[in-house]
């Protein structure tokens, strides 16, 4: 069903297998534009993004060799060791509460609900907003001092976003906020579970409780799977939203310091490229890292049905 | 009867929850039709009268009429869909229908640049496309989709294109045409669901991508909705809420409209695919 789906099946190797006769010329043609792609946009500047982390460059004068400098830096810079606190503490909390939601949701909109194309929209418009520089700006008033927030609250003073105990958690808010998309997919998931699993279950007298363990937990940890790797990976990349309501500081008191945002600093606000060429490794190697992770622990807890 | 009220009580806490969840949007939109300094005093969203003042003053508060950011935005989205369903449909019959030479390591390659961050690849890509001298136009945004770079397309042509009869490409192998002829004239009209949920996926995520505009447009006469939407936050104090709320309001009714129409390919776009 899903891409991820695709790659595990294909490490199983029970792929389709090939044969027959192969056409080349025409797949080369038609691939072209990918291979192009490949080569020049991601491929390849991978590759010069990994060598450019040894050298010190600045866009002006070419890049000099520096050997393992960028990486011995990376480990006296407090900024950094910041920024990496702050993206764990943002994925770690963020989205196993908006998968939560998600498959609560789900859960709640599945039993042939009326009225479920209608909640659906509702719940899932915020993912189509979410990322977008308007609904940060939307952020920025509801959680500032005269915001929305406090207005309702009957707060005065301080405001969330200014405030760095809160500030990062207001960007929490905004990812639990987009559950919607992973809800989505959890409904396509839980309406491929047969319905005479359930009424087998309940002629053997199984309650809602027991067929919810048994059958719906197990059938779909596929999905709750696919769900938290992508998720954990978006919110890896997360930007847009740090960026605007911090004004693109990551403050108040680094509070909302992203790495992506601390990224974005270091290469596009003082040209140091090489040194953000290395950082932006290290985030290769931890989302990869994290997925690793994940893919492993899969195996306790992520059943297959073949 | 109590099957009834739990019912009830179920749509009371759902659509209660839904409220919840848009109240914010609905209020930035009641806030934008109300005179400035309300913004500070009224959560509610009850609206006594129409000021379209805010909408008045935050048109002209940039450089350029907001209509030019607009206008970008435009210009870009279109470039961007026309070169995903050219180059992710291209890519998609391949790997949907042809067989190749490692054709199983190109497609795992290819899923698995569907999860790469960008930021891996934007330190390089800009020195690229700043060597090529297209910093400043549309080109580092637009080339890409040329070339399917997009994956998470590919893929979803690819399984949309598994299920299509293979009978119908054999009878017109049989009848000489080839594949070419088999793409443009049997497959790209039957995959015309799979093309409508990629156009509306690429409308919305191009229209808010911030971090690659934000990158590569930086002369104020390029600015695109998101980024000029941000220089708007920050060169403006806060007593000019209400037109910034105007302009946000501005720059989220074209992928509100983009989600009325085309829901039913979002919603199967993510379901059988995982985007976002």
């Amino acid at each position: 069903m899903s891409a991820l789906g695709e790659l595990q099946r294909m490490r199983r190797g029970s792929g389709g297998t090939l044969g027959g006769k192969k056409d080349n010329k025409a797949a080369a043609a038609f691939l072209a534009p990918w291979f192009a792609g490949l080569l020049l946009v991601t491929a390849g500047p991978i590759a010069a993004s990994f060598i450019l982390g040894f050298t010190d460059y600045n866009l002006i004068q070419p890049p000099v060799f520096n050997g393992l400098d960028n990486w011995t830096r990376m480990l006296g810079d407090t900024r950094l060791h910041h920024a990496l606190g702050v993206t764990l503490v943002y994925v770690v909390v963020s989205v196993p509460l908006q998968l939560a939601a998600a498959l609560g949701l789900a859960l709640v909109l599945d039993r042939g609900l009326r009225g479920l194309a209608f909640y659906r929209s509702a719940f899932y418009l915020p993912s189509l907003l979410g990322s977008s520089v308007a609904i940060a700006v939307l952020w920025r008033q509801i959680f500032g001092a005269d915001g929305l927030v406090n207005q309702v609250l009957g707060i005065e003073g301080q405001g969330w976003i200014s405030n760095p105990d809160t500030a990062l958690g207001t960007l929490i808010v905004l990812n639990v906020w987009t559950f919607g998309a992973p809800m989505v997919i959890f409904l396509a998931g839980l309406r491929q579970i047969p319905a005479m699993y359930y009424e087998a279950a309940a002629t053997d007298g199984a309650g809602r409780w027991t067929q919810f363990r048994r059958i719906t937990i197990p059938l779909l940890s596929p999905i709750v799977f696919f769900n938290l790797v992508l998720q954990v990976i978006h919110a890896f990349q997360s930007f847009t939203q740090a960026f605007v309501v911090s004004g693109g500081s990551g403050g108040p008191s680094d509070s909302t310091l992203f790495y992506t945002l601390y990224l974005y600093q270091r290469g596009f606000g003082n040209f140091d490229m090489g040194y953000a060429s290395a950082l932006a490794w290290l985030l290769l190697v931890i989302i990869a890292g994290f997925t690793a992770v994940n893919f492993w622990a899969a195996r306790f807890w992520v059943t297959y049905d073949d | 009867m109590t099957d009834l009220l739990r019912k009830a009580a179920k749509h009371a806490a759902l659509i209660l929850l839904a409220l919840i969840m848009l109240y914010p949007v609905l209020w930035m939109v009641v806030s934008s039709l109300r005179p400035g300094n309300e913004i500070f005093r009224r959560p509610g969203l009850v609206l006594d009268s129409l000021q379209t003042q805010n909408y008045a003053d935050g048109w002209t508060a940039l450089a350029a009429p907001f209509g030019h950011y607009l206008a970008n935005s435009a210009i870009l989205v279109l470039a961007c869909i026309i070169g995903n369903l050219v180059s992710c449909s291209m890519a998609a019959y391949a790997f949907a229908r042809l067989e190749f030479t490692g054709k199983k390591l190109w497609f795992a390659i290819m899923l698995g640049t569907i999860m790469l961050p960008i930021h891996v690849i934007i330190v390089p890509q800009y020195i690229l496309f700043s060597q090529l001298d297209w910093i400043n136009t549309f080109l580092p945004l637009v080339v890409p989709k040329f070339l399917a770079t997009d994956a998470f397309f590919v893929f979803l042509m690819v399984q949309f294109i598994r299920g299509l009869p293979r009978e119908l490409d054999e009878a017109a192998r049989i009848d000489g045409c080839g594949h070419a002829r088999i793409f443009v004239q049997i497959i790209l009209p039957l995959m015309l669901p799979a093309l409508a949920t990629t156009v509306i996926f690429t409308f919305i995520w191009t229209w808010n991508d911030f971090f690659g505009q934000l990158i590569y447009l930086t002369d104020p006469e390029m600015y695109t909705v998101p980024v000029a939407l941000r220089s708007f936050v920050d060169a403006t104090v806060s007593t000019s809420w209400g037109s910034m709320f105007a302009m946000s309001v501005v720059s989220l009714l074209p992928v509100f409209l983009a989600f009325l129409v085309g829901q039913r390919y979002l919603i199967r776009g993510i379901a059988t695919t995982g985007g976002k």
